[in-house]
């Protein structure tokens, strides 16, 4: 169905005008989701019981001619993470393999009322923690790229690209696979592979702009406060942000509407101006002032990625936007402060993974202690435990000055590099999301998530640092036919203006396509 | 030592807190003792602190729970604003600083009670500091003198209490209550100033009564709305402060007072013993009036603080002040113009009114429903304080207390008592009458206003001429008696006034029977 792998707005017009229900799209998904299950995106059985008998109400709506808003009916997958009143809610972790929550996420509930179509409940690493989604309890998740499924490319005038031509998309090799980045890898294969038109992520160090340019989607982490957190599984709550996939700007536009704004649940919610807005349908670049960090060119990047800044670069300067190198000295810092920052919160927001009152429990006879003890190890995985163990070090009494009020110190100075570069009156950063296109899980695999995700993360981190918007847009294909991808940051609060601007270099762009072939 | 004797009762008010603080005597004429308290109080709210669940005490074991207390991942902290408010309210009553910006942080610790692994509380950046509590020590047991005595108030913080666990040791299990879970403390600590069990029992009941008349806490001890920790040490005056040991819990006036008293007594055996008082953490036993060292695991902790990030700094500010900003989440001063009349200030002003003494003034506020009593009674008919307050205090009370009524429930409406008062004062009856007449109505449950009982009694008192005829009759009766009297013999004078009184039924001024009878016993 090629309705699927539309737009938002093409979707709704079709169910508008009645030629296609939001049941038969659903119908249409679920068979997609089918088609890529050997992607592991989802998690195991998490077709939502409900899933159908929504998209008929959903029908009947469109039918009246009483739609619940602009994205009733369209088909959504959220990351394993957000609490969903009633159906498993896993983190991809033991501790949580059978947890039921009673209650739902803001952004589950938002989006509910909207009458979106919940397809299931997407693949993760275990807590959200990595930077591959190769840390599951149910396995790495794929990326679609090379996969040896059935795709091919179709470009902005909807003509196939001839892929022999052009860019490969066989499979590949024994059983090698390349990743989708992480932690949000099941949300943006949903999202690339239309089993799904919009995604949730959770976007702590990049997790989810990070998914969203090894796969190809249009990836957001909002301002913080602008999206409320409640019901989002905390990670480290001072930066983690729900996160938005989706194949185009606007589509993720259309979804940020409906979940951003003020929750009294979350006291770190901030009032939105973004309940109602459209993104222009040609926005300009005209007199914009977009900073080039010079910080962001790190050793190792891969000479793609630079080629493809560069020319991003030099489309913008062309066309009428200010281009202009800027510094952003404390950035090379950002990633030994996270990785104190990180375990310290990670170790506080885990004490209560002990499962008495909810969650895996192993039973011990001897004591409360060995109780706790058996069921922490058995619940969780190396790479929680070993950040617990960290943070609760760096929060003692004798090292709390040296590591955990230094990283504080340290996450100011970033804050203030960035407060300096918009007091220049620079509009938007230009930089990488990756230091290079996705990579061989057989590649990956050789370092441990923690070295992955202090390399993985350098760019993507210090947004989450200071808060700040980015959004990650995939801006063409490399040679081995997979996604490469730029990073926009702006100021807090400054998302619309954000999205405009990763509107204008998709518009000019015209990433092509992917389109999957059902078998 | 220096011993500062003073009538207080003549102190004005505005000299009131002038007094030197006067410290009891030394102990064995050696040791110092030094206490200071940290008092946790349940605030008075229908909900939580940061959660929307009801806190009603006494409901059947983990139905006051949500998932925020049982720390279901991914729920939030929502700071309750009526807690917030009774947390200054209760800041300015003590005279504290109310801090413009205040925050909270986690402490650490592994206990089943605890489900998210960590209290809410605020450590370096209090909602309050730098306040003061005045009280009066007064206890006639072992020291004659009253005395003020003034502490000051390190800091008031706003924090989450922890539920309730229970070690079933027969089947090797721990069962869990979490009503208690994420309720509103006030953890008040106080400096420590105070120098034995009496004077840390007259700064926890001033502070109830401060508490009470906010209605900021029940301040009910037995249902642990109010927990007292005692940190306790003793040193010689010219040394420094001795090592100090910490009592928790305390959840009784008179466990305080024994728990302070045993350890200064220990500790002292101690250091007499040439021994070293281990800083340690201790808990009373009721039982063996004893306090006992609690288990290392149990008190030796890293709490590992660290900043709650899932609350945003709390904003204050105080349209008092001049160019203030209204930026923030309350005023002040709204809460300020909203005060009560603090118990101190009820008393002085009772002094002052009424004349009374500082002693039935503390009696009268001790209890909030006592005073509105005594304001009722004294608002008609210009009663004589004096007189109410004996009439009230010695012998209304005294009836109720040994029927266990409180005053709430006094049979005897105020209205009512005002009437005994009217009909003592107006001299229509005697005291004893009045007695008589409160004992009808508490005890035997006359329902009939006291001149009606007195009038269905004959109760009223006679009046001169009446008094005057019937000692008349007496003196004729007994005229051989009369004789021996006037021939010199004064000593019968004695059995003259039996029979005078006796005639007079208990309803005449003896005084005045005494004086008439004299009268015309010398005439002649």
């Amino acid at each position: 169905m090629k309705c699927l792998s539309g737009s938002i707005k093409n979707a709704v017009q079709l169910f508008k005008q009645k030629q296609i229900s939001p049941l038969e799209v659903c119908e249409a998904a679920l068979r997609r989701q089918e088609t890529i299950s050997r992607l592991n995106a989802y998690i195991p059985n998490a077709v939502v019981e409900t899933t159908k008998s929504e998209a008929l109400l959903s029908s009947q709506r469109y039918e009246k001619g009483t739609p619940l808003s602009p994205l009733d009916g369209i088909p959504i997958a959220l990351k394993d993470n957000f609490c969903t009143a009633g159906i498993r809610t896993t983190c991809g972790s033991n501790m949580l393999k059978n947890y039921v929550p009673i209650f739902s996420a803001t952004v589950a509930e938002r989006l509910q009322k909207a009458g979106t179509i919940l397809m299931g409940k997407t693949n993760l690493d275990e807590f959200a923690m990595g930077s591959g989604t190769v840390d599951s309890i149910f396995g790495p998740v794929k990326n679609i790229h090379r996969s040896g499924l059935c795709y091919k490319f179709i470009d902005t005038s909807g003509e196939a690209i001839h892929t022999s031509a052009m860019k490969p998309t066989g499979g590949l090799e024994k059983d090698d696979f390349y990743i989708t980045g992480g932690s949000s890898g099941g949300s943006a294969v949903a999202v690339a592979a239309a089993s799904a038109f919009l995604a949730t992520g959770s976007d702590t160090g990049g997790s989810v702009r990070n998914p969203a340019s090894f796969c190809g989607v249009v990836g957001l982490k909002p301002s913080y406060g602008v999206v409320p957190r409640h019901g989002l599984i905390s990670l480290v709550n001072s930066m983690d942000v729900p996160g938005l996939f989706a194949r185009t700007v606007d589509d993720v536009a259309a979804m940020l509407a409906v979940i951003s704004g003020l929750d009294p649940k979350d006291s770190t919610s901030v009032p939105s101006n973004m309940k109602t807005f459209e993104l222009p349908e040609s926005p300009s670049i005209e007199g914009l002032v977009v900073g080039i960090p010079k910080e962001y060119h790190r050793p190792g990047m891969s000479s793609e990625i630079i080629d493809v800044w560069t020319m991003i670069a030099d489309l913008l300067e062309n066309k009428g936007a200010k281009v202009r190198e800027v510094s952003l000295p404390h950035t090379k810092y950002s990633i030994v402060c996270y990785s104190i920052l990180n375990p310290c919160e990670v170790a506080s927001n885990f004490t209560r993974y002990t499962g008495v009152e909810y969650g895996q429990r192993m039973n011990s006879s001897q004591s409360m202690e060995a109780m706790y003890a058996l069921t922490r190890s058995q619940g969780l995985n190396n790479v929680v435990r070993s950040r617990i163990l960290a943070g609760n070090y760096f929060l003692l009494e004798e090292n709390k000055e040296k590591y955990f009020k230094q990283a504080l110190k340290v996450r100011r100075l970033i804050c203030q590099d960035f407060n300096k570069v918009w007091s220049e009156k620079v509009n938007l950063l230009l930089t990488p999301v990756t230091l290079s296109a996705s990579l061989r899980y057989s590649e990956f695999i050789k370092y441990d998530n923690r070295s992955q995700t202090a390399t993985q993360d350098i760019c993507t981190q210090s947004a989450n640092m200071a808060g700040l918007p980015a959004v990650s847009i995939p801006i063409s294909l490399n040679d081995e036919g997979l996604p490469l991808a730029l990073q926009l940051m702006a100021p807090m609060g400054k998302d619309v203006e954000m999205l405009s601007a990763a509107k204008w270099i998709e518009q000019q762009v015209g990433y092509p396509k992917l389109r999957v072939i059902d078998t | 030592m220096r011993i500062v004797h003073r009538k207080l009762f003549t102190v004005k008010t505005s000299k009131f807190y002038s007094t030197v603080n006067i410290k009891p005597a030394l102990y064995r004429n050696v040791w110092r003792p030094v206490i200071g308290l940290e008092v946790h109080a349940q605030i008075l709210s229908a909900s939580k602190l940061f959660s929307r669940v009801c806190a009603k005490y006494g409901a059947p074991p983990n139905t006051q729970v949500g998932i925020f207390e049982a720390a279901h991942p991914g729920t939030l902290p929502v700071l309750n604003k009526r807690c917030v408010e009774a947390a200054i309210n209760t800041a300015l009553a003590l005279q504290a600083q109310v801090n413009k910006v205040s925050r909270f942080d986690r402490k650490h610790y592994f206990y089943p009670d605890l489900p998210a692994g960590y209290q809410i509380t605020q450590k370096d950046c209090p909602i309050a500091s730098n306040g003061r509590i005045n009280f009066i020590v007064s206890n006639p047991a072992s020291n004659p003198k009253i005395y003020h005595h003034s502490v000051r108030l390190v800091q008031l913080q706003l924090e989450e209490d922890s539920g309730k666990s229970i070690h079933d040791a027969e089947f090797n299990r721990v069962l869990v209550d979490l009503n208690r879970a994420g309720l509103p403390l006030m953890e008040l600590v106080f400096a420590p100033e105070l120098h034995d069990g009496e004077e840390a029992a007259a700064l926890v009941k001033e502070l109830s009564l401060i508490l009470s008349k906010l209605g900021t806490c029940s301040c009910k001890m037995e249902e642990g709305a109010l927990r007292v920790d005692a940190n306790i040490s003793v040193h010689k005056e010219s040394e420094p402060l001795g090592e100090r040991t910490e009592v928790k819990n305390l959840n009784s006036i008179r466990s305080l007072v024994r728990a302070i008293n045993y350890e200064i007594e220990r500790q002292v055996d101690i250091l007499e013993g040439s021994g070293m008082v281990v800083n340690e953490t201790r808990r009373f036993d009721n039982v063996s009036g004893k306090t006992i060292k609690m288990r290392d695991k149990d008190t030796i902790h890293d709490y590992r603080f660290m900043p709650e990030p899932n609350l945003p700094p709390l904003w204050l500010y105080d349209s008092s002040e001049p160019n203030y900003i209204p930026s923030g989440s309350l005023d002040i001063n709204v809460v300020r113009k909203d005060m009560k009349e603090l118990p101190e200030e009820t008393r002085q002003r009772l002094m002052k009114e009424y004349g009374i003494s500082l002693e039935n003034a503390m009696i009268l506020v001790n209890d909030n429903s006592l005073t509105k009593y005594f304001t009722a009674v004294m608002a008609q008919n210009q009663r004589q304080a004096r007189l109410v307050c004996n009439l009230l205090l010695n012998n209304l009370l005294g009836i109720i207390n040994s029927l266990d009524i409180s005053i709430e429930n006094c049979p005897m409406a105020a209205s009512s008592f005002g009437e005994v008062v009217d009909l003592l004062q107006n001299g229509l009856i005697l005291h004893a009458i009045a007695l008589k007449i409160i004992h009808a109505v508490c005890v035997d449950g006359d329902s009939r206003t006291p001149t009606e009982i007195v009038l269905a009694n004959n109760w009223s008192k006679f009046s001169d001429e009446l008094i005057d005829g019937i000692i008349e009759q007496v003196i004729k009766n007994n005229f051989a008696v009369v004789e021996k009297y006037r021939r010199g013999k004064k000593k019968v004078f004695k059995t003259l006034m039996g029979k005078a009184v006796a005639a007079t039924e208990s309803r005449a001024d003896m005084q005045k029977v005494n004086d008439i009878l004299k009268n015309k016993l010398d005439e002649e």
